[in-house]
């Protein structure tokens, strides 16, 4: 089975973003990048259907600037096999990100393809479920565990009042949640053979698609700071605080 | 202009979550509908009937909405969206399945999460696990909104007297189907909904010492929640998370207890009204955004506040 995944750069998740001035968005220069922890979480649950042997060949998928083919790396040296890198400067939105991947399955006849649940950006939490309609596929988000039978899948999600299990049918999309594995470190010697494995590029305008936002940002503000940092000496304190300060027991 | 909320529900009880939802509805103006898609789901059409400010409960009864398959509810809300300039749902873990599927199908965008109406083609949603705030307006027909419950009041439960009209149910699917579930079982409030909150952290080192939690959250009628540290460590399950990830909450009052403060776990609580932390680490994080700190041993400082709240509840 032919395995895809999609890995964004993003923000690294230690970093504390900074609003721009001007309110256009946050400060992206000079500040460090990484794949999105989600799709980490995506490219190893890959891997290891491919280590089980359910899994013949893994396609990394990103989408944006040149620096992608940093995050396509990364992909390669956990175990992907090979890259596309769909090269744009436009700031795409998750419906343009869907199309793009469509456009990319629509060639590479996938039978699953895995992405991470959100990106910690824009925290929309989208793509999956957009590209599942936009192919008429099955979704499994938010993913716990997944098991491969034959044609079909079955999915664990993590929801609201607990666990899910889901049965697709192949093909599908799964997206994961924190919980589906912990992702590996790529060792030294894998770093150095991803870098012979292969990478494709293309555009948007190659694949016919109109990534046109639909969206317009109107502002980007800091959201009002808290006055925190009080300390109280003790338990007795806190209680009478709570009861006579702030009034909230 | 009609706004169609897709309501949250478990077919006998409407979720708390819809009435947040159906509030930023009333904030976008226009005639508000709630459509409820479920099996056996009467109950919950009546009680959509009666949440103020409704006009109109759209009840698709059918076994195939039992559960919240996204696959299933995509398209009959797809085909409902027509007639609405705008479709909400809360951003629950079903409002985040199914409606990117609606948005994509009908070729417009989802604005995720919102946490303010400025009017009824813009919104503010956080960016960036809250560290940012963006306001964005939608040059979409249609648009698709999930609602972020703790930027919304509630909407109240009674008063309203909107008639309930039956929908045919869309057409069958065989993508995705129902297997189980394991559903955390709580006589105490929903982590969402709840007034008061005490969560822990690595900090309490093992399940069993979410005990001493409980026994606090049973004196205050709180919800017990959990950083993702305490969740990953096993302690407790994946529905007790609080933060970038998992539930976001803004209850009257936050206790974190044994929580660094991670901005992952801050963006899911921080605009709680009072935050009060309890950690041994007088340098942690969290105590810069807590109302009130107290540095010490929790092993030592929850069983007296469990204490200390008999004596002023006496």
């Amino acid at each position: 089975m032919k395995l895809l995944v999609a890995v964004k750069r993003v923000v690294d998740y230690n970093v504390k973003v900074r609003v721009k001035a001007d309110k256009t968005g946050v400060e992206t220069a000079n500040v460090k990048m990484s794949m999105n922890p989600f799709d980490e979480i995506a490219v190893e649950e890959a891997v290891r259907l491919k280590e089980k042997g359910t899994a013949t060949e893994i396609v990394a998928v990103s989408l944006g600037v040149q620096q992608c083919q940093e995050t396509i790396r990364t992909a390669l040296a956990m175990g992907a096999d090979r890259g596309i890198h769909v090269l744009t400067d436009a700031e795409l939105e998750p419906l343009a990100v869907a199309k793009l991947l469509k456009a990319v399955i629509d060639k590479e006849q996938p039978q699953l393809v895995i992405l991470g649940k959100q990106a910690i950006d824009d925290d929309s939490s989208q793509t999956g479920q957009m590209l599942a309609a936009l192919l008429g596929w099955s979704q499994g988000t938010f993913a716990s565990k997944v098991a491969v039978d034959g044609d079909k899948l079955t999915v664990t999600r993590e929801v609201d009042g607990g666990l899910e299990t889901v049965a697709l049918k192949l093909p599908a999309i799964v997206t994961t949640d924190l919980r589906l594995n912990e992702p590996r470190y790529a060792s030294l010697p894998n770093i150095m053979k991803a870098k012979k494995k292969p990478i494709d590029q293309t555009s948007p305008q190659d694949l016919g698609v109109d990534v046109a936002p639909r969206l317009v940002t109107l502002k980007v503000e800091e959201p009002p700071k808290r006055q925190g940092g009080k300390k109280v000496g003790s338990i007795a304190e806190l209680v009478d605080k709570l009861k006579n300060e702030a009034r909230v027991i | 202009m009609a706004i169609l909320v897709v309501a949250e529900h478990s077919n006998s009880e409407l979720k708390a979550a819809t009435l947040n939802a159906v509030t930023a509805a009333v904030a976008i103006g226009g005639d508000v509908h709630i459509l409820i898609a479920g099996h056996n789901a009467r109950p919950a059409a009546e009680a959509a009937a009666k949440v103020a400010g409704v006009a109109k409960v759209l009840l698709a009864d059918a076994p195939a909405y039992e559960h919240p398959i996204a696959e299933a509810i995509a398209p009959l809300v797809t085909k409902l969206a027509a007639n609405y300039s705008h479709v909400l749902s809360p951003a629950t873990t079903s409002g985040k399945n199914f409606m990117p599927r609606v948005a994509a199908t009908l070729d417009v965008a989802q604005i995720s999460e919102i946490s303010a109406v400025v009017s009824p083609d813009t919104f503010v949603r956080p960016i960036y696990a809250g560290n940012a705030l963006a306001t964005v307006q939608s040059k979409d027909k249609i648009k698709i909104i999930t609602v972020r419950g703790t930027g919304f009041a509630a909407a109240a439960a009674t008063g309203g007297n909107a008639a309930i009209e039956t929908i045919e149910a869309g057409p069958a699917q065989d993508l995705s189907s129902f297997v189980g579930a394991e559903l955390s079982k709580s006589e105490r409030p929903e982590l969402t909904a709840a007034r008061v909150v005490i969560s822990g952290g690595r900090g309490m080192q093992s399940g069993d010492n979410f005990h001493l939690l409980e026994k606090v959250a049973d004196k205050l009628g709180a919800a017990v929640g959990a950083s993702r540290a305490a969740v990953d460590a096993g302690f407790v399950p994946n529905d007790y998370q609080v933060g970038q990830t998992g539930k976001i909450v803004a209850p009257e009052l936050y206790i974190a207890v044994g929580i660094s403060g991670a901005i992952q776990h801050l963006a899911g609580m921080k605009d709680s009204k009072v935050i009060v932390a309890i950690n041994k680490d007088e340098e942690a994080p969290i105590f810069q955004i807590a109302d009130y700190g107290v540095v010490g041993d929790l092993f030592k400082l929850v069983p007296e506040l469990s204490d200390e709240l008999d004596k002023v509840k006496g």
